[in-house]
């Protein structure tokens, strides 16, 4: 069972529940409400959208939903928990992963087909892909502009955990929205949760323009399950 | 009591927001802008007549959810 929490705002639960579905694992959509995940959760996905109409800061009053405290509890106990797009940002409002994310740099709302370049593979997310290969995903946000400070950064760098950054289609990294370092995904310290602002979801058919998403998404529910 | 929360991008962290506004300015010819900063205002209307109670409920309430300390920095004041 992968369970897929939204909020008020959330709009890529059926994105996400589709994808997982597709890939042959059993999705669960949960209301935020909920103060407990679905017994038998292997693995959780915090999905995208706009909860609580990012009134205040992205992500911030839905942190406090009864069911994010649920989704802390299974990842302080190892649960995988992977964040997506405003799930990143949920995620780093409720401290389950470092740093925060500001407006982007040129202010504008940026929606487009981006390669990311994988940074480091040694964890459940990334482990099907080699380091340096460039993943083709949809981004769709105004708020990625990823930011920490020099002690976390360092931190992030020493446990490796940068997962994934921003290129080119020829690999050399850019920086899309002002994000530190062109960051686009990291992963916590015992490398359980994962926030990138990209979207695998919405990468899992070549008919939407690149299934290059089913890659990192089937690796990290595979190893959930197993 | 009426809390006043301002709550700002830290010092030394760039402002998106204020670095655009402080270009729009230098077009429109307002010479002498050294730097804008863009933050919130949160305006509290709280049962709570003692200051140093109404001081240390509010600080609470940012540090916990008005404002992110991790990339902003807020102020309180507070008026009868």
């Amino acid at each position: 069972m992968i369970a897929i929490p939204f909020f008020p705002g959330t709009n890529c639960e059926r994105d996400t529940e589709h994808a997982v579905r597709k890939l042959g694992f059993e999705p669960k959509v949960v209301w935020h409400k909920e103060t407990a995940l679905p017994s038998g959760t292997k693995a959780v996905i915090v999905p995208g959208g706009f909860s609580y109409g990012d009134y205040l800061r992205s992500g911030a009053i839905a942190r406090f939903s009864p069911i994010m405290k649920a989704v802390k509890e299974f990842a302080d106990n190892g649960g995988m928990v992977l964040g997506i797009c405003n799930g990143f940002q949920i995620l780093l409002e409720s401290g389950l992963l470092p740093g925060a994310m500001k407006r982007n740099e040129n202010l504008h709302f940026i929606s487009s087909h981006e390669y990311v370049k994988v940074i480091n593979n040694n964890n459940s997310f990334l482990s099907e892909t080699n380091i340096g290969e460039l993943i083709q995903m949809p981004i769709a946000h105004a708020e990625g502009n990823y930011f920490c400070d020099e002690k976390t950064l360092k931190e992030l760098h020493e446990n490796t955990q940068i997962i994934l950054k921003y290129a080119d289609k020829n690999g050399n990294e850019k920086n899309l929205n002002g994000s530190i370092e062109n960051i686009a995904g990291i992963c916590n310290k015992t490398k359980n949760v994962f926030g990138l602002m990209p979207h695998p979801e919405r990468a899992c058919e070549s008919v939407l323009g690149s299934s290059d998403g089913t890659k990192i998404l089937g690796s990290f529910l595979k190893k959930a399950i197993s | 009591m009426r809390a006043t929360v301002n709550i700002f991008l830290k010092e030394g962290v760039l402002d998106p927001q204020g670095k655009a506004v402080h270009h729009a300015l230098h077009t429109l010819h307002f010479d002498g802008v050294k730097e804008v900063r863009i933050g919130k205002q949160i305006i509290l209307e709280i049962d709570e007549k003692d200051n140093e109670k109404a001081m240390e409920k509010v600080t609470k309430m940012c540090e916990t959810v008005l404002a992110n300390t991790v990339v902003e920095d807020y102020t309180i004041e507070l008026a009868k």
